[in-house]
């Protein structure tokens, strides 16, 4: 059971392996350095905080006292729920959407594109060279009431509210073009990784194009669908600039409210006790989704 | 027999294929025979590949048609063919099991469970993969793969089985197992297989109809044995085993026999064995059909030479003679190691001799190289592989 090695004597071997078998351990130090310094102190102090107590009770500005008042979780949780169930509608909703376009686009570069597929994969991170925040401020102007697409699209009679910005659309529509490359690059490398014989096969052994398509191309790119909803929903699920700029009063959603709690309000311990519940809710939300999409088979 | 019979032919009428200006397939004719094992066969590059895929309707002719019997298949897509392949890679589909990636072209047809499950059970019975049914094709050997890509292509029924360099991948050993597997195979099922190979012993053993291909046209079609007794271009002298070939002159006909004037001698061949019957003509006789003379003997063709070389291969001996047919290409003397075989060594003149009736006449324009460097190279590659594989 012993992997192939190049030859060499038995001594020689044993030396390699027991060398071999602490290597991976020496290799993780920099990463649990880094973890520990960056992921795990913040959540721990971050989980502190959450469970304080109020100085002065509904006067944040007097400060806190460390404590282990739970209490901060539920009150949070009834005065922003909505904005916490908004948070992952949008999320959800922006996923969705980016991957029903980012498909088709990963798709096309994959298998289509030819001699322009390099120039294609640019033109997809081609975003990232202009800041987020520059390219939603953008938004602002492309979806702006006296814009061209808003007259348009109201011309058409689609919009209830007869503008876009301020909007749940805009807010959604923000997040889906934000995160859109990070739906395709997974997507469109696990396209360009399957082996275009299977195919053909598939071709071969009585499968129209179609269903070729479905029985052979879409789970072999599962992976990659698997990779690029979580890229997009995780970040998308917490982010707040989307609906700051682009939304209005009623579009907030829970990274807003830590924003404000934290930065303007400065109740850390609903901030914090928000932040926690984001991130645990996030956490179950994909640990069930990637069970369920059963990846691991795949790969 | 009478089952046999049903099965139709497959017709290939002046197909040509052409990428940009590059043609990849000439004007090929050629006619299966249903029910048979067929194989084509020819160096890398040839357009072998390149004519299957046609056949499968994976790849369009620029040119020609393609018939299955009497219908004309040509613009078919491939899901609307009775055709399956074997690819030379597998193909099999990794994110199913064996039983799904076998069970793929029948559900696709609409069979139904029961049905679907017993005839999947059944080749895969054929095949002996019973037992790893619920595997994934990556937890399978090399030689388990290819019998899943065979059992997944048969299960379908087709009327022809593709099958592209299937055992290319193979060790020596494995490959000889499979040969003589899918040989059993073809003979239980009954479908016509067209066996893509380059390796001319793996064509002369398992087919019963073999093609020579050559730079997009078919050299020459025919039995494994007659093709091999009677090659008709130089090419498939050099590429079906080895020959000896030299240029001559027809100088007269002795009843059915031709007489032949060749460097240092004279040459004498059934007329029917050669190519023409005036003006130049190549005489080839095979290695084997040769022997160093020690007795006196009549009624055979001869020529004299000084051994170059002599050497030992178990079950025969190897001869290089330099004779006057032409000192830059030695003549190449195969001999049992029986109790025949005489005592010569490096440097000795003996004199070779072979039956009339073994040698072959070729048209006098064919290139006496054809398909040699090609033999070797293809040898070559094999050998490769099977170092590789090692
Ligand atoms: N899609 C293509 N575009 C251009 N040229 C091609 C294409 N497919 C094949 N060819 C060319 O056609 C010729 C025949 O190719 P083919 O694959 O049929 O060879 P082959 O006989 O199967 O060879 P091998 O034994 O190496 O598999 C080759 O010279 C190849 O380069
Ligand atoms: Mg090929």
């Amino acid at each position: 059971m012993v992997a192939v090695l190049p030859s060499g004597g038995a001594k020689f071997e044993q030396a390699r392996v027991g060398r071999r078998k602490s290597t991976p351990y020496l290799l993780l130090i920099p990463g649990l350095a880094w973890l520990t310094v960056f992921f795990l102190v913040p959540l721990f102090s971050l989980a502190q905080t959450s469970l304080m107590n109020a100085r002065q009770p509904g006067n944040p500005d007097a400060g806190f006292l460390p404590g282990f008042n739970v209490a901060n979780y539920s009150s949070a949780m009834q005065a922003y729920l909505e904005q916490y169930a908004r948070s992952f509608e949008y999320a959800a909703m922006a996923t969705v959407l980016a991957l029903i376009i980012a498909y088709p686009l990963a798709y096309f570069i994959a298998f289509r594109s030819g001699r322009f597929k390099n120039f294609l994969l640019v033109l997809v991170v081609a975003p990232f060279f202009a800041s987020f925040l520059i390219r939603t401020y953008a938004w602002r102007t492309i979806l702006a009431d006296d814009g061209f697409v808003t007259q348009f699209i109201n011309n058409l009679g689609l919009l209830p509210d007869h503008r876009i910005i301020a909007t749940p659309i805009a807010v959604v529509a923000g997040l889906t073009y934000n995160f859109l490359p990070f739906m395709t690059l997974p997507l469109y490398s696990s396209l360009e990784k399957i082996d275009v014989r299977l195919i053909e096969a598939a071709g071969d052994l009585y499968a129209k194009p179609f269903t070729g398509f479905r029985k052979v191309t879409v789970p072999l790119s599962l992976p990659g669908v698997v990779a690029g909803t979580l890229l997009t929903f995780i970040p998308a699920a917490g982010d707040y600039i989307n609906a700051q700029l682009l939304g209005g009063p009623t579009d907030r959603m829970i990274g807003n409210v830590i924003d404000s709690q934290f930065i303007q309000i400065r109740d850390y311990p609903t901030a914090a006790a928000m932040s926690f519940v984001l991130l645990v809710t996030i956490l179950v939300v994909v640990t069930v989704y990637v069970r369920r999409a059963g990846t691991e088979e795949l790969l | 027999m009478a089952e046999q019979a049903r099965i139709e032919d497959l017709h290939l009428v002046h197909v040509t294929k052409s990428f940009g200006t590059f043609t990849a397939v000439d004007d090929l004719s050629l006619t299966v025979p249903g029910g048979g094992f067929f194989a084509l066969l020819g160096p890398s590059g040839c357009g072998k590949t390149t004519t299957l895929r046609m056949v499968a309707g994976l790849e369009t002719p620029s040119e020609g048609q393609i018939l299955l019997g009497d219908r004309d298949i040509t613009t078919r897509r491939p899901y609307e063919r009775s055709i399956n392949t074997v690819f030379q890679s597998y193909a099999l589909f990794p994110h199913l099991d064996i039983f799904e990636n076998v069970a793929f072209g029948l559900r696709r047809q609409g069979v139904k469970g029961a049905e679907v499950e017993q005839r999947v059970n059944a080749v895969l019975e054929l095949v002996e993969l019973t037992a790893l049914a619920r595997r994934k094709p990556a937890q399978l050997s090399g030689g388990q793969q290819q019998r899943v890509a065979v059992a997944r292509a048969l299960v379908n029924r087709p009327d022809v089985l593709l099958l592209d360099e299937p055992l290319g991948a193979l060790d020596l050993k494995l490959r000889r197992q499979m040969q003589i597997e899918l040989k059993r195979i073809q003979s239980e099922v009954g479908t016509t297989f067209i066996h893509v190979t380059h390796d001319q012993e793996e064509a002369m053993t398992m087919a019963d109809t073999i093609a020579v291909m050559n730079a997009g046209l078919i050299e020459q079609m025919g039995a494994p044995a007659e093709m091999y007794d009677l090659p008709r271009t130089a090419f498939v002298a050099n590429f079906l085993g080895q020959s000896n070939l030299v240029h001559g002159q027809i100088t007269g006909r002795d009843g059915a026999d031709l007489l032949v004037r060749v460097p240092g001698g004279e040459v004498r061949l059934p007329a029917n064995r050669a190519a023409d019957d005036s003006g130049g003509l190549i005489i080839g006789v095979r290695p084997e059909k040769m022997r160093i003379a020690y007795k006196d003997e009549q009624n055979v063709n001869r020529v004299r030479g000084e051994v170059l070389d002599v050497s030992f291969t178990g079950v025969a001996t190897q001869y290089t003679v330099e004779t006057p047919w032409d000192p830059d290409r030695p003549v190449t003397v195969f001999e049992l190691n029986d109790e025949g075989a005489p005592e010569v060594k490096a440097g000795d003149n003996v004199e070779l001799v072979w039956e009339y009736g073994f040698t072959f006449g070729l048209d006098g324009d064919d290139d006496l190289d054809a398909g040699n460097e090609l033999a070797a190279e293809a040898a070559e590659v094999a050998e490769a592989a099977d170092a590789e594989d090692e």
